[in-house]
């Protein structure tokens, strides 16, 4: 049986803006598996990112548990967080959010300069298709290169864990597909453990495990029986 | 280099300009703050050193003539450590080739050796044979401005008989680290010279053998000055005693030490203006960036950097702003330092040299430097570093804009859409705007303070050398002469007019304040050295009764009709009680006034002179000169007009000096504060305004909001900074007020005009060079900039 990578209990996330409380997330038991690719899919508001700034330590539960292998991350303060996050997870973002005053190759440094097994920021760069742009700025590349430069960035720490907040939602279709190809790959090469976040129905066929948001809740789990190639997706 | 490193090293070059632009205000600090700790460190060692190797006394005292006898009851005074008499005079000189006459102070050295008391190194030369009579030795900085070498002779009138006198040697004393002859306003090291000639010489010619007329004293640590003071002068007072004085009344010491204060005290208040705008600066600059890197910054935080990493990161940045003002300011202040002390090698006389810069000013202006920086960016950085990395990574939650009751009136005045977003964006940040409006007001304050400074010398020299002095002359005269002998001044070659005066050293008391000054007395429509009020009114002292100084009647706590009590510390020595008459607003001195029947009547007295004020036809300069020498009577001449032009050329000079200098630091401060301003407003409001060129406002309009923002402050900020620098004004008034001089508050309009055009120029110099970009703006990716 596969290894259980991330837990939580009825976990929730209240934001207080002083008028309003907002139940971002209302109670969420999930489990995460080692090695599988699973797609959060839900509309805007319905707590995916909440989640996974959690289970990611970048953000604190209001109440409830949340357990990386055998760590209590909601018993961790902001320290063993920065430590956790230093050491095990990999982030991608919708606006791959690189330093415009770094080259590709320097960006990805910024994670290897402080992980303590990364690869070579070159070899991360290869395996995303970007070696021949390893000296450009960020100004200089498209947005799907980009994103490949915080995929390579991600990945280059050899993360056990690697989360993913809309890759692709501000890309067209043909770099959007290129972006998900180099998730598969490295979601199979390394067996990196990859959640990631969408709106976009047609990326759940090339996951493992489909979970549906809601509200603050799952609402409903599904496995695929058959994948397909990021290639295929119709978009 | 870590990436990190790198991306700091990047995100400064992109900053240059704004870095820049804060690293010059910081510079202006740090080289000030060098240049005057450093002076003032070096000279306050420097003397120190010097006092303590050449045992500078701590008491000295004058008397008319003393008998030596008295020396062991001097010496066995509780608290004296060393004791030396001396015989003191003054000769008229001669000097070859030089047509005005010189005024030498002779000091007689013990037949023993060198003094033990204030001693003089020897530079040249040696010290006059004991026994010989027309040998002496001279103070160098004399000797070199003279051109004297060893061997040369010139001519003295010591009491009434000419004498060659043979240079065998140059020194230089503690006791004249800065020379200034009687009754001169500078050091004239041409026309004034220290003697020093062997005791048996000096006391045949001053008629003073077995006797003293000075006398030093150095007391023990453990010594009680004032209970030594009075003892000395009991036994001094039978003979004519005119006061024991310590250090801060013996002349050089006390300018030497009125610039050490300044230095210190300027060390101390300027250093801050500088230190506080870079902080200002750089707080709101590292604010600026913090607030547009809040993505990356959530980033650093995600891949999992600490927040002490990233608390370094922003702290490092105005490190490097620092580092760049320490680039500029210490070569800045070595430079100035270098400046002022070959100024005050113009004035001062050290044996040694004193200004090598130490290393001290550069640690201190470094790490204070540093700390600003720091500090400056203690404030954003922290923000950054405690901002929750799932916050930053969302863009800023928009400004609140509320409606309020300036909103209402806004509207009220229908004032047209740029003006509106001008003064809603001021109003938006009150605190921010303040500070920007208050460094900008800092530098018109420290223009109008500095040329305060220049219009209140000008009037003082205006009511000292062209109001109260008209004389082109003055003649000391030796002991008191009768009202006569001026007659015999008027056939003098040149002399056109001559008017005489009675001057009387005494101690004016009231109660237990005291005051030592000389009282003047002329007579009545005198026309050549006049009492002036402040306003430039001409006084005449009252038939009977004593005219004060406003300042002197102030420190002995007198009003006018009160009485007065005068010791005299000439002729009789009588005490009498006088009515204080009235009081007159004056800049230099403490003057004290009689009218000249009444003064003599008081003294019992034909009337009689101390000296003649005199003007001269200048074609019979040398014809002048050569016949002076030969009053039997005269001690010295003080020629008013070389006086005059030297002042006058040396305090233009400075003040040429003073207002450029000046003029660059408050454009500094202003472009550094309207720079960083403008640069921060375009990066807050590029969208804005790209959207208003998309909507079709000309370029002209756009700039308009970010050129009139800049200027609307720079104009507020003019009222603020007349007001704190007529405040600094009014504060050195006060604190500059002393014994010696008080410095009226000239307060012109066009000071405040000119302080405020330079202000208002150099604000719209660097808005306008922010407005450059704005005509690079690219409008669609501004518009696509995430925020």
């Amino acid at each position: 049986m596969t290894e259980t990578i991330f837990r939580t209990e009825g976990l929730t996330k209240v934001y207080d803006t002083g008028t309003v409380k907002i139940h971002a997330l209302a109670g969420v038991d999930l489990e995460l598996f080692s090695g599988e690719l699973a797609v959060l899919l839900g509309p805007s508001g319905s707590g995916k990112s909440t989640l996974l700034n959690i289970l990611g330590g970048l953000d604190h539960a209001t109440a409830g548990r949340v357990w990386f292998r055998d760590l209590e991350l909601t018993g961790l303060g902001d320290r063993g967080l920065t430590r956790f996050r230093r050491d095990h997870v990999g982030f991608v973002f919708q606006f791959y959010n690189l330093v415009a005053s770094l080259t590709a190759r320097e960006n990805v440094q910024l994670v290897t300069d402080v992980s303590p097994n990364p690869m070579n920021p070159a070899e991360a760069l290869e395996l995303v298709g970007l070696g021949h742009r390893m000296d450009h700025f960020p100004a200089e590349m498209s947005g799907g290169e980009q994103q490949r430069v915080a995929i390579a960035r991600a990945i280059a720490k050899r993360p056990e864990v690697l989360l993913c907040d809309e890759p692709t939602g501000a890309l067209d279709s043909k770099t959007g597909v290129q972006v998900l190809e180099a998730l598969r790959d490295v979601n199979e090469r390394f067996g990196t453990t990859t959640a990631v976040i969408t709106h976009n129905a047609a990326i759940r066929k090339m996951a493992h495990r489909v979970i549906r948001f809601q509200d603050g809740r799952i609402s409903a789990v599904e496995v695929n029986k058959t994948r397909i190639a990021p290639a295929e997706i119709e978009w | 280099m870590d990436a990190l490193d790198r991306k700091l090293l990047r995100d400064f070059r992109r900053l240059w300009a704004q870095a820049l632009a804060i690293a010059l205000v910081l510079a202006c600090g740090v080289a000030i703050l060098m240049t005057t700790f450093g002076m003032y460190q070096a000279l306050n060692e420097t003397r120190a050193a010097y006092y303590e190797r050449n045992r500078f006394a701590d008491l000295f005292a004058q008397t008319r003539r003393a008998p030596l006898t008295l020396m062991p009851e001097i010496r066995a005074i509780e608290g004296v450590y060393a004791v030396e008499p001396r015989v003191t005079g003054a000769a008229i000189l001669t000097i070859p080739g030089r047509a005005e006459n010189a005024v030498g102070r002779i000091l007689s050295l013990p037949a023993s050796g060198p003094p033990t008391l204030n001693e003089p190194i020897l530079r040249s030369g040696r010290y006059p044979d004991p026994g010989a009579a027309n040998e002496v030795m001279v103070n160098e900085p004399f000797a070199r401005a003279n051109g004297f070498a060893l061997g040369d002779t010139f001519e003295a009138n010591l009491n009434g008989s000419l004498r060659p006198l043979t240079i065998t040697g140059t020194f230089l004393s503690p006791e004249f680290i800065y020379t200034i002859g009687p009754g001169a306003l500078m050091p004239d090291n041409e026309g004034f010279g220290i003697l020093m000639m062997p005791e048996p010489a000096v006391a045949a010619a001053f008629d003073m053998s077995g006797a003293f007329n000075s006398v030093s004293l150095k007391l023990t640590a453990s010594a009680r000055p004032e209970a030594v003071k009075d003892a000395l002068d009991r036994i001094l007072e039978p003979y004519g005693g005119l006061g024991a004085y310590d250090r801060i009344r013996q002349e050089s010491h006390a300018f030497i030490d009125a610039e050490i204060k300044q230095l210190r005290s300027m060390s101390v208040i300027l250093p801050p203006i500088f230190f506080g705008i870079s902080a200002f600066l750089v707080n709101m600059v590292i604010g600026r960036i913090v607030m547009l890197e809040r993505s990356e910054i959530g980033l650093m935080k995600a891949i999992g950097y600490s927040d002490t990493t990233v608390l370094t990161h922003y702290v490092l940045l105005a490190v490097l702003i620092a580092v760049g003002g320490l680039a500029v300011g210490w070569p800045m202040g070595s430079w100035l330092t270098f400046l002022l002390a070959r100024l005050y090698a113009q004035f001062f006389d050290f044996p040694f040299l004193i200004f090598t810069m130490s290393y001290e000013p550069y640690v201190v202006s470094g790490v204070l430097a540093l700390l600003t920086a720091a500090l400056g960016a203690a404030q954003s950085a922290l923000r950054a570093a405690r901002m929750p990395p799932a916050v930053a990574m969302l863009p800023p939650a928009p400004p609140r804009f509320r409606r309020s009751m300036t909103d209402r009136l806004l509207q009220f005045l229908r004032l047209s859409q740029p003006v509106m977003m001008i003064l809603r964006s001021l109003m938006r940040w009150p605190l921010r705007s303040f500070l920007n409006a208050l460094g900008l007001a800092l530098a018109v304050a420290i223009l109008v303070s500095s040329s305060f400074f220049t219009d209140a010398m000008e009037e003082i020299i205006d009511s000292a050398f062209y109001q109260s002095n008209r004389q082109d002359a003055i003649l000391l005269l030796s002991g008191d002469i009768k009202e006569t002998a001026l007659e015999e001044v008027r056939r003098l070659p040149g002399v056109m007019q001559a008017e005489g005066q009675l001057s009387a050293l005494a101690i004016l008391r009231n109660g237990h304040l005291s005051k030592h000054v000389p009282i003047e007395a002329r007579r009545a429509g005198a026309d050549l050295a006049r009492i002036v009020d402040g306003d430039g009114h001409p006084r005449e002292a009252p038939g009977h009764g004593i005219l004060l100084a406003e300042r002197l009647a102030a420190q002995l706590d007198l009003q006018p009709g009160e009485t007065v009590e005068i010791e005299f510390l000439t002729g009789r020595r009588e005490t009498v009680e006088v009515t204080v008459a009235g009081t007159v607003p004056q800049y230099f001195g403490l003057g004290a006034y009689m009218d000249f029947e009444a003064l003599n009547a008081l003294f019992r007295q034909t009337p009689q002179i101390t000296m003649a004020h005199v003007t001269l036809d200048s074609a019979a300069d040398t014809e002048f000169h050569a016949a002076v020498q030969d009053l039997p009577k005269l001690v010295s001449t003080i020629m008013l007009t070389d006086t005059r032009s030297g002042f006058q050329d040396t305090i233009e000079q400075n003040i040429g000096y003073m207002t450029t200098i000046y003029i660059v630091i408050a454009s500094l401060i202003t472009i550094g504060v309207a720079y960083n301003g403008a640069r921060i407003q375009l990066s807050e409001r590029a969208r804005e305004l790209a959207s208003l060129r998309i909507l079709g406002f000309s370029r002209g309009e756009v700039s308009f909001i970010l050129v009139g923002e800049t200027m609307l402050l720079a104009l507020l900020a003019q009222p603020l900074g007349w007001l704190i620098g007529a405040g600094i004004a009014k504060a050195a008034v006060e604190g500059f007020t002393s014994d010696l001089y008080r410095i009226p508050l000239v307060l012109k309009p066009d000071t405040f005009a000119k302080a405020s055009i330079v202000v208002l120029i150099a604000a719209l110099v660097a808005a306008l060079v922010v407005r450059r970009r704005l005509d690079n703006l690219d409008l669609v990716a501004a518009m696509k900039t995430r925020e």
